[in-house]
């Protein structure tokens, strides 16, 4: 592991607050995750490619802007380990960056429509801009 | 009674008979809803990153505001809920994102001292089921009624502390209460999709249609939520299935709105 995955292990693991190593490999959050359809990286798999400092296939992949929040993982991991807050974490190294937004206000008007409420706006750049 | 009450961003705009109903309903059970002055909007989502401040400031000025008027802070939207109790939670018990979040707040401090509840706990420990019972002027028999949780009333349980996460009755509590029969079905604490019915609406439909398949299966005839986007997904991405608002349901029991009959 070169030193730059090191110290990007270290902020992921340290902003997170997860520790990865609680992990026993049950695989009960991506069972649970309402997400696992659309990701290519699953939350078990964040948990473990974050402890290995496998960390750039997860910050090139889609999958972190595929999380809904939802605390599923978070709630039903049975050791605690808490993996949303591995992709949070992992998803913030990337858009901190600038002009790595995910989300651009310019994308807005055309997602818009009649009924579509507020909050899932402010929710939506919350999650993918800076 | 008096509380301080955080209405949020959409119950200013799409979600007015949420905000409405909410104010009329508590009125007539004695509770008066006192908007924050000047409050801002909590963003939809918690940023589970410790190193997040400025994200979480306009909740804490909420709370901060509910404390000077020695006031419990009630929300209606699941979402305001849960991004206002996990910040007063994280004030509350860690002290040095408090310490980075006290720095921006000049001579003033915050501690997570305010109270938290959504309208729901607020009904059900402030007011009281039985109370409400009373109350109930037009009682809504015969209707089948599916309690919609999504993930953000309940989750993480650790934080929110309303219910049992996998196995809640408030909502069902409520629904009996009103007179009517509450459906309890398996996906009723499974996410909608929330915001992802922005860039994958593929991803919101398959979620909300298996919430109201699994609603419907189970004899429903209509669901009610505390969210405007879960109704937004459940109705605009379902399978089709009434949804209304749980303050809208109380004030049709509570003789304040017709039945629409839609």
């Amino acid at each position: 592991m070169n030193n730059d995955i090191k110290n990007l292990q270290k902020e992921v693991i340290l902003t997170s607050g997860v520790n990865p190593k609680k992990c026993m490999k049950c695989g009960k959050c991506s069972a649970t995750c309402p997400s696992y359809d659309e990701m290519e990286y699953h939350p078990h798999q964040f948990v473990y490619m974050v402890e290995n400092g496998d960390l750039e296939p997860l910050l090139n992949s889609k999958s972190i802007y595929q999380c809904l929040s939802c605390f599923a993982c978070i709630e039903r991991c049975p050791r605690g380990v808490e993996p949303a807050k591995l992709i949070e974490a992992v998803k913030l190294q990337v858009i901190r960056k600038q002009g790595q937004n995910h989300l651009k206000a310019d994308d807005i008007p055309n997602l818009l429509d009649e009924d579509l409420p507020q909050q899932a706006i402010v929710s939506a750049f919350r999650k993918y801009t800076k | 009674m008096n509380v301080a009450y955080y209405p949020g961003c959409t119950l200013k705009t799409k979600a007015k008979d949420l905000d409405k109903y909410a104010r009329l309903c508590a009125e007539k059970l004695g509770v008066t809803l006192e908007e924050v002055d000047n409050w801002q909007c909590c963003g939809g989502v918690f940023t589970t990153a410790n190193d997040e401040i400025a994200t979480k400031l306009s909740s804490v000025r909420a709370l901060m505001a509910a404390k000077d008027k020695n006031q419990i802070l009630v929300t209606v939207c699941s979402a305001c809920h849960n991004v206002i109790k996990q910040t007063n939670h994280a004030m509350n018990t860690d002290k040095v994102f408090a310490s980075k979040v006290n720095n921006y707040l000049g001579d003033e401090n915050y501690d997570g001292s305010t109270k938290v509840l959504n309208y729901l706990e607020l009904l059900r420990d402030e007011i009281g089921f039985d109370k409400i019972k009373e109350k109930v002027e037009n009682a809504l028999s015969g209707k089948k009624i599916a309690a919609y949780y999504g993930c953000l009333l309940l989750r993480p349980s650790s934080v929110m502390k309303m219910d049992d996460a996998e196995n809640p009755t408030i909502i069902e509590d409520l629904i009996k209460a009103l007179g009517a029969e509450a459906v309890v079905y398996p996906q009723r604490n499974e996410c909608c999709g929330g915001y992802i019915a922005l860039e994958n609406k593929d991803a919101a439909i398959k979620r909300s249609c298996a919430v109201t398949d699994s609603a419907k299966s189970h004899g429903a005839d209509m669901i009610v939520t505390a969210c405007p986007l879960c109704k937004y997904n459940l109705e605009k991405n379902g399978s089709g299935i009434k949804v209304v608002y749980i303050t809208e349901l109380l004030a049709e029991a509570l003789g304040i709105k017709e039945d629409d009959n839609e």
